[in-house]
């Protein structure tokens, strides 16, 4: 998708031997991954394959025990500096928006650049209005997210995430609360943010949008990777059986 | 329906909802008379009813003695505050008012019937009362408030933050005003407080116990959930001990126990009282607030997290709004419990509106009124504590909880 700036082989984000435990759980078993600036990544697997916890670590919502993560330069240690460094250049989208239902749509998407990068309140209305009429809502303003449909709702906070100009987007299942009829309109948005160029690590199950925007494909499996590549070679020639299985369970209607 | 016919909605399906008419008849036929059992127990509530509003009617009008309430009436109100003194209790009521129009007219336009028969109340006691000067502050306090009110309608988007600023700085003002400052040759000489009494007494407790109680339960409740274990065992430690004591322990307390954890330092009565009520309050205060807390789902703190919120910008701006928006009915159910148990202050010797009522019990010439009395303060007490409760309301729909 992106072949110029993939071909500056500089990763953004490096994580090596990551490890989670959830008390005696062994969640994250040595995960190894890198990110190339403007790569956009799917991690896709059954559930409880560990592949939530994973993108969590990223931002440090989930601690990892051992390994390493650096992201833009920045290793995330118990250092809180580097921790809320990190979470300023990176986006995140949830699977269940986790709007903030006390404030307006504006209001959500403003108050991090507000209290965080200290912009003022008519520089950073105006970067909202830019970022919601992207997302395909400018008329939603000034409603409460109790008002919206759950499409509308995603593309609300994938707008909030990105009015911090992240250099990193991640989504997790970001689709997977939704109606059908209104998976679409978010998964535009996202394909739309992919050809822009943003560094992205997408968890889901919607093949389609894997198959037409991700670079890189990963396939976890009790907290590891099992296989890795680009589209063309994980939908065409898995090499792993449990690749094959999952993909046919998912793919077979 | 038949299997084989598809049922699509046509446009003409869009109906509006059936509306029920009821004639009076039809309503009372339904509600009142439908069985013969319904019939009956109609028949006997409504005899019990009359009798008893025809005996309370015939007590009130022809029986009772209200000379002792309206003879009594400055001590019912302000204790034994000196009469010189009062303008200074009119003025703040009369500023209260105009803050009080000023406000509805700013958030309130909605409830304009509620707006009239409030800024009618003045006006009323203005006509009802005997005394001259009441007469005349009463009259300046309903006008203090219709000219809020009025202003407000005029410059609502500039009065917003003017309003706020006077509410702050409403309660120094207060205090200054009813306590004075300087000795005897000051303009405003203080007024000891074992002369502050009544319902002024009352209400005094009550805002300052609000006011201080408010801020420290919300710390208290935040401290509870601190990951440093030291705070939030010291915030468990206070709370629970504190909700492990009876009030009146808490004011005998505050009263003996403050003067020898600071020898030296002597601390006013009132002002001891007031120390036992915010401490008693605060501990409930912060299990209420604490209640909120916990109905605020974990995906809050992580989008606050992932935006780079720090954990106290998080607390004030995502957090603690909805908890506290959550809790509005608790906490106003608790300050009205709150205004209800000042009246144990009696028992630390202090005379609000319970004690005065007492007093004016041992008066010789009122012996065995105890029914006037007892019915007054409760009409009082009933008026303040149903205000409160119609604010919550308002506040509850303002913020639109359950949308």
């Amino acid at each position: 998708m992106n072949a110029n700036s993939l071909s500056t082989a500089d990763p953004i984000i490096i994580c090596r031997d990551v490890h989670k435990w959830f008390g005696n759980y062994h969640a994250l078993r040595g995960i190894d991954m890198d990110v190339r600036r403007g790569e956009v990544v799917v991690v896709f697997g059954p559930s409880g394959s560990g592949k939530s916890t994973f993108i969590r670590t990223i931002n440090r919502l989930e601690e990892h025990q051992r390994g390493q993560i650096i992201v833009d330069g920045i290793e995330l240690t118990h250092d809180v500096r580097n921790i809320e460094r990190v979470r300023m250049e990176t986006g995140m989208v949830f699977q269940q928006f986790n709007l903030f239902p006390h404030l307006t749509v504006i209001d959500n998407i403003t108050l991090a650049p507000i209290w965080v990068r200290g912009w003022t309140k008519a520089q950073a209305e105006e970067i909202a209005m830019q970022l919601l009429k992207r997302v395909g809502i400018p008329e939603q303003a000034r409603k409460y997210p109790g008002q919206l449909s759950g499409g509308q709702q995603q593309r609300v906070a994938i707008a909030r995430a990105l009015a911090m100009q992240p250099k990193i987007m991640l989504f997790d299942e970001p689709t997977s609360a939704l109606d059908p009829e209104m998976i679409k309109e978010v998964l535009d948005v996202m394909v739309e943010l992919a050809e822009s160029g943003m560094t992205m690590i997408v968890v889901t199950h919607e093949m389609g949008f894997a198959r037409a925007v991700a670079d890189t494909m990963y396939f976890f499996d009790q907290g590891q990777i099992v296989e890795s590549g680009t589209p063309e070679q994980i939908f065409g020639d898995p090499r792993e059986a449990r690749t094959k299985l999952f993909l046919s369970q998912i793919l077979s209607h | 329906m038949s299997a084989n016919t598809p049922t699509v909605s046509k446009s003409a399906d869009v109906l509006p909802p059936p509306t029920e008419r009821y004639s009076v008849v039809r309503w009372l036929h339904k509600n009142l008379f439908s069985t013969w059992y319904n019939t009956l127990l109609t028949i006997i509530m409504l005899a019990l009813a009359g009798l008893i509003v025809r005996n309370v009617l015939e007590w009130a009008l022809t029986q009772a003695r209200w000379d002792v309430i309206t003879v009594n009436m400055r001590l019912f109100m302000v204790g034994q505050y000196p009469v010189n003194e009062l303008w200074r209790i009119w003025a703040c009521v009369v500023l209260l008012a105009f803050l009080i129009g000023m406000s509805w007219g700013i958030w309130g336009r909605m409830q304009r019937g509620g707006a009239i028969a409030f800024g009618a109340l003045p006006f009323l006691l203005a006509i009802v009362t005997s005394d001259d000067t009441s007469r005349v502050a009463l009259i300046a306090t309903g006008i203090a408030g219709v000219i809020g009110y009025a202003l407000s309608w005029r410059w609502c988007g500039i009065l917003q933050r003017a309003s706020i600023v006077g509410w702050i700085l409403y309660f120094p003002i207060l205090f200054i005003l009813v306590n004075g400052i300087g000795g005897g040759d000051s303009p405003l000489p203080s007024v000891p407080t074992n002369l502050w009494g009544g319902l002024l007494l009352t209400l005094l407790l009550t805002v300052v116990g609000i006011v201080f109680s408010f801020p420290i339960g919300v710390l208290l409740a935040l401290g509870r959930q601190s990951k440093l274990p030291v705070i939030s065992w010291l915030c468990v430690g206070y709370i629970e001990l504190i909700r492990g004591v009876p009030f009146i322990s808490v004011l005998f307390m505050a009263q003996l126990m403050l003067p020898l954890f600071l020898p030296g330092v002597t601390i006013d009565r009132v002002v001891r009282a007031m120390a036992g009520v915010v401490i008693f309050s605060a501990a409930y205060l912060a299990e209420n607030v604490r209640g909120g807390l916990q109905s605020i789902p974990r995906g809050q703190y992580e989008a606050s997290y992932a935006l780079g919120l720090s954990s106290w910008k998080m607390t004030l701006l995502i957090i603690l709004p909805q908890a506290l928006r959550a809790v509005i009915p608790i906490l106003v159910g608790q300050f009205i419990a709150l205004f209800k148990d000042t009246s144990l202050v009696v028992i630390v010797g202090l005379l609000d509106l319970m004690g005065i009522a007492r007093t004016v019990l041992a008066q010789p010439d009122f012996l065995g009124l105890q029914a006037e009395v007892y019915t007054f303060i409760a009409l009082v007490y009933g008026v303040f504590c149903y205000m409160m409760s119609a604010f919550s309301q308002r506040l509850e729909a303002k913020l639109h909880i359950g949308r």
